[in-house]
C-alpha cells in the first residue's frame, strides 16, 4: 500500500497518520513513561540518541547534497561551501542558530545570483 | 531578566493567574527560535508543494506530526514511493530521538499534581524548538504553571506554523525560484545548528559529525537503504566513542 494506491480522498491523510503521526507521536507517549526514571548518562540511552542524531544528520547530508525543486539546479559545490561557512559561523560567532542560518544564506544567494 | 545569582523562582516573577502563564508561553511565537522555525516551515511548504502533496495534506501533516524531521522523511518516501510500513519504519527511526526528548522534559514541566492523563496529549507540542525554548524558559516559572506556560507555548507554535504552510500554498505561485531555492536552503541550515546546540555532551556532537559524513558513502553504496544505514552504522560510530572515551579515562 503505497501514497497512490488508493484513489480515495481520505487515502492520503491515512496514510498521514499511519506513516507519519503515528510512528512519531509513539515515541513522545513512550517518553512520558520513561519521564525522570532513565537516567542521562546510560549507555542505552546514549545509543538511541546517537542512532537519531546521525539519523537526523543524514537528512542533514541529503537536503544539502541531494536536495529536490530549485534547490537542485544550483552547483552542489555551493550548497557545500554556504553550509559549512553558516555552521563554521555558528560555532566560532557565539552559538546563535541565527547567526548560521543568515550567513549560510546569505553566501547560498551571492552565488546563485553570480 | 537579571542573572543575579539569587534563586529567582516564585520571587521575581510577578503574580499571575493560570490564563496570564498560558499568555505568557504563547508571546514567545515572537522569539528568535521560534520566528527561525516559522521561516523553517516556509521553506517546507515549498518542499511539499514541489513533491506534489496538496496544501491541505502538508497542513495535516504540520498539525498531526509536529516534527519537521519527521515530515521530510515522510515526503521523501512518499515520493519515493515507499509503502505504508517502509515509510512508518523511516519516520519512526527519524523520531526515536523524540523519546529521550520528552523523557528528559517531563521533570521539568512537571508541577506537584499532575496527571499523566495531562501530559500524554501535551507531549505532542514537544518537538526541537519547543524543547529548547521550554528548557531555557520553565526554570524562571513557578512549579504548579510550568505545564500550563508550556501549552501556551506548545500549542501556539504548532498552531502558527500549521497556518503559515497554508498561507505558502496560497501565496507561493507568485515566488521566484531563487526565493524557493534560499527557503529550501533554509530547513538543513537551521537543523545544523540546532541540532549541534541542543547536544548536551560530546556523544551527540560524534553521532551528528558522523551521519553528515557517512549519509555520502552510505548513499553511493546502497542509496535504498541511506538514512536508516546512516543511522545504525553513526550509533556504532558513536558507541565505539564512548567506550573508548571511557577505557581512556579509566586507567588516569
Amino acid at each position: 500500500m503505497t501514497w497512490q494506491s488508493l484513489s480515495d480522498w481520505w487515502w492520503p491523510y491515512v496514510f498521514i497518520l499511519l506513516g507519519g503521526a503515528f510512528p512519531t507521536y509513539i515515541w513522545r507517549f513512550i517518553g512520558v513513561f520513561i519521564g525522570g526514571r532513565v537516567s542521562e548518562d546510560s549507555e542505552a540511552l546514549i545509543i538511541v540518541r546517537a542512532v537519531a542524531t546521525s539519523l537526523v544528520a543524514g537528512v542533514i547530508a541529503q537536503l544539502i547534497l541531494y536536495p529536490s525543486g530549485a534547490l537542485a539546479e544550483s552547483s552542489v559545490y555551493l550548497r557545500i561551501g554556504a553550509a559549512l561557512a553558516g555552521f563554521l559561523a555558528y560555532l566560532y560567532l557565539g552559538r546563535r542558530v541565527i547567526i548560521g542560518v543568515v550567513v549560510g544564506e546569505a553566501i547560498l544567494i551571492a552565488g546563485l545570483l553570480l | 531578566m537579571a542573572d543575579s545569582g539569587i534563586p529567582t523562582e516564585e520571587t521575581q516573577m510577578p503574580e499571575r493567574s493560570p490564563l496570564g502563564w498560558f499568555l505568557a508561553g504563547a508571546s514567545l511565537i515572537g522569539s528568535i527560535p521560534a520566528l527561525i522555525l516559522m521561516t523553517a516551515h516556509v521553506g517546507f511548504a515549498g518542499f511539499a508543494s514541489e513533491n506534489g502533496v496538496t496544501m491541505l495534506q502538508a497542513t495535516f501533516m504540520v498539525a498531526s506530526i509536529w516534527a519537521l524531521p519527521a515530515n521530510i522523511v515522510l515526503i521523501g518516501a512518499i515520493s519515493g514511493g515507499y509503502s505504508v510500513l517502509a515509510t512508518a519504519i523511516a519516520v519512526g527511526l527519524s523520531s526515536i530521538r523524540l523519546m529521550p526528548m520528552v523523557a528528559a522534559f517531563i521533570p521539568e514541566v512537571r508541577g506537584p499534581r499532575t496527571k499523566k492523563r495531562v501530559l500524554i496529549p501535551l507531549a505532542h507540542f514537544i518537538a526541537i524548538t519547543a524543547w529548547v525554548v521550554g528548557m531555557e524558559k520553565l526554570k524562571h516559572v513557578p512549579r504548579d504553571m510550568r505545564l500550563t506556560f508550556f501549552a501556551g507555548l506548545g500549542i501556539t507554535l504548532t498552531s502558527v506554523n500549521t497556518l503559515v504552510v497554508a498561507l505558502v500554498y496560497w501565496l507561493s505561485a507568485s515566488f521566484p525560484p531563487l526565493v524557493f531555492a534560499a527557503l529550501f536552503f533554509l530547513t538543513p541550515m537551521y537543523f545544523l545548528s540546532s541540532l549541534w546546540g541542543s547536544a548536551h555532551d560530546r556523544s551527540v556532537h560524534v553521532a551528528m559529525v558522523s551521519g553528515l559524513l557517512l549519509f555520502p558513502l552510505i548513499h553511493y553504496i546502497a542509496p535504498a537503504y541511506d538514512l536508516l544505514l546512516t543511522g545504525f552504522v553513526g550509533g556504532l560510530v558513536t558507541l565505539a566513542y564512548v567506550r573508548i572515551m571511557r577505557m581512556r579515562s579509566k586507567p588516569s
